[in-house]
């Protein structure tokens, strides 16, 4: 095989990362330049971090350092910045490998973020095993990133989405789910965590019930990266989809993961450069995983950015900054629960720091418009997850997302608005 | 929060609490639909005509106080006009919240200068803009929904 792969497979093993430090918020903040800024007078509480995470100092300078001193094409020259950019941008792909522990960096497919992952698979994979009247199990709480793909793929064929169900707390109907199977079934494609509820789906359970019936499973992790880590082998899926901007890397970079066997056997998915071996008019051969799904120039840059945000994580005791995020998780649920007329949508047992809500009658657009007259930043809307919002009967909810660098003073600064919003509106 | 005040005035609060002319039109000589669906605001807009006078207005829809609160004025404003009154209404309107450069007689429009503040908020200006929206696609018998994106 002549991939450029191999010839970096010589190169000497990174420096073992130093030991982290333990887990100190105030240290932390001031790695995120942007957390010391104001908004309307007032200093920013970002509280928006399942829309997209702000970027530590580390992975901005990377992006500079690229664009200074190492932008060329990758895969093509033989020139000095053509062989440099080939190194950090398949570096960075080994990142990512070791950050989820895949078994090999081949199983690492850059994209542009989850939603291109998951349309990848839909093209692909989906367009070749899925036909007329078989059947794709989703969840009634999927992000519209995870239903509208296999929607569409289904019209195409004639085949069927079938749904698993929630109970109030916002937990998958486990039950029902082993009786969604039949022989038709084809995939399973679930959420890892609810952007909506926060709800951290029993996954590994999924994956094992679903290879029971013989079906393979894609999981949703756009929520999951930021919060915890994740072990693609330990949860035994064929495939894994995340996006860098929400783990604090730059937007336009995500990644597939998909196990060899399966990425080996699927048919391209873009054509253009890059994803060849040769091309003449009668005939062309396709190029070897992982290339043959990465047509066109990549984003080189968004890689490195986000191999620099996973040097980061790694940097960082990470999981004492999940530790830290539970702690405050709780520490907003009752600071919630003490604002009078507020009901939060999803108490499920197992969560990380999505705290959904309706304040009264008061539409959340009004809720986010005043709070950020205060500094801070939620989401209100429908948070592409519109099945939820008819779960609960509700057009919209607001939703503050925490990530590590969060505080206490952050909580207390949306409760505070919180009273604010609840006077105006008498 | 002196901001906040001039935004969700009292007339806005209370126009958002107890809506005017929130009902539905049957029969209706003119019906449109509006939808912003990135936030999921909808909005019905009914109207009955004699000539071209707009003899009763109503609408329905749900949506947060700037858009429910504006769709409530409207119908107030617009009773009794004629098409070319409400469509200058429509443009008026359409000014006081975009168009900073526009010598706009602020004193002719009467109650709906109530929502001059939202133009501070750009993110709201389609709040406050959808149901006219609605109404100018009623006046123009549009069947298909309007949105405010493309």
């Amino acid at each position: 095989m002549n991939s450029p792969l191999d010839i970096l497979t010589l190169q000497p093993p990174e420096p073992p990362a130093r030991p982290a430090l333990p887990f100190d918020v105030r240290r932390i903040r001031a790695d995120f330049p942007i957390l010391g800024q104001q908004v309307q007078g007032q200093p920013l509480v970002y509280l928006d971090n399942g829309a997209t995470a702000q970027k530590p100092r580390a992975v901005i300078d990377a992006l500079s350092h690229y664009y200074t001193d190492q932008n060329a094409n990758v895969h093509r020259g033989v020139h000095h910045l053509s062989q440099i950019a080939t190194d950090v941008y398949e570096a960075a792909r080994r990142k990512v490998a070791t950050f989820i522990n895949a078994a090999s960096d081949r199983e690492i497919i850059f994209v542009r973020g989850t939603t291109e992952g998951i349309n990848l698979i839909a093209q692909t994979f989906g367009r070749e095993q899925i036909g007329e009247g078989d059947e794709i199990i989703i969840t009634e709480m999927e992000h519209h990133s995870n239903i509208v793909p296999w929607w569409m793929l289904c019209r195409e064929k004639g085949a069927k989405l079938r749904v698993i169900p929630m109970n109030d707390r916002g937990e998958l109907c486990m039950d029902t789910y082993q009786t969604l199977f039949s022989p038709h079934t084809k995939l399973v494609s679930i959420v890892h965590i609810s952007n909506v509820l926060g709800t951290v789906n029993p996954v590994e359970e999924i994956v094992q019930i679903a290879h029971a019936h013989g079906v393979p499973v894609h999981i949703d992790g756009a929520q999951a990266v930021p919060h915890q880590r994740v072990d693609v082998r330990a949860l035994g899926c064929e495939f894994y989809t995340f996006s860098g901007h929400k783990m604090f890397a730059p937007t336009g970079i995500g990644v597939l993961y998909g196990c060899e066997t399966y990425l080996d056997a699927m048919p391209p998915y873009q054509g253009g450069g890059s994803m060849i071996q040769s091309v003449d008019f009668d005939n062309i051969t396709y190029g070897n995983t992982p290339n043959k799904f990465e047509a066109g120039t990549p984003n080189i840059a968004g890689s490195i950015g986000l191999g620099t945000a996973i040097d980061y994580l790694n940097s960082i005791d990470f999981d004492g900054a999940a530790k830290y995020e539970t702690n405050l998780l709780e520490y907003a649920h009752d600071a919630l629960r003490g604002v009078p007329d507020l009901k939060l949508i999803g108490t499920a047992e197992r969560k990380v720091g999505v705290l959904s809500f309706t304040l009264s009658d008061i539409h959340p657009h009004d809720v986010g418009t005043i709070l950020d007259q205060a500094g801070v930043a939620v989401r209100a809307g429908h948070h592409c997850a519109q099945p939820i919002m008819k779960h609960y009967d509700i057009p919209a909810a607001t939703r503050a997302s925490l990530a590590f660098y969060n505080t206490r003073e952050d909580i207390d600064a949306l409760v505070s608005g919180l009273h604010s919003v609840r006077k105006i509106f008498g | 929060m002196s901001d906040l005040r001039e935004l969700y005035q009292q007339l806005i609060l209370d126009h958002n609490k107890n809506p005017r002319n929130f009902r539905v039109l049957d029969p209706a000589d003119r019906f449109a639909e509006g939808d912003n669906p990135l936030c999921g605001d909808k909005v019905e807009v009914y109207l009955q005509l004699e000539g071209d006078r707009i003899k009763d207005i109503g609408f329905q829809g749900s949506g947060c106080a700037i858009s429910k609160a504006s769709a409530s004025l409207m119908t107030e404003t617009i009773k009794g006009k004629t098409l070319g009154e409400a469509e200058t209404y429509f443009k008026d309107f359409q000014a006081m919240l975009t168009d900073p450069s526009s010598n706009l007689d602020l004193d002719q429009m009467g109650k709906l200068f109530v929502f001059s503040g939202v133009r501070d908020y750009p993110t709201r200006i389609k709040c406050a803009t959808l149901s006219w929206h609605a109404l100018r696609a009623a006046i123009n018998n549009v069947q298909t929904p309007i949105t405010t994106e493309r």
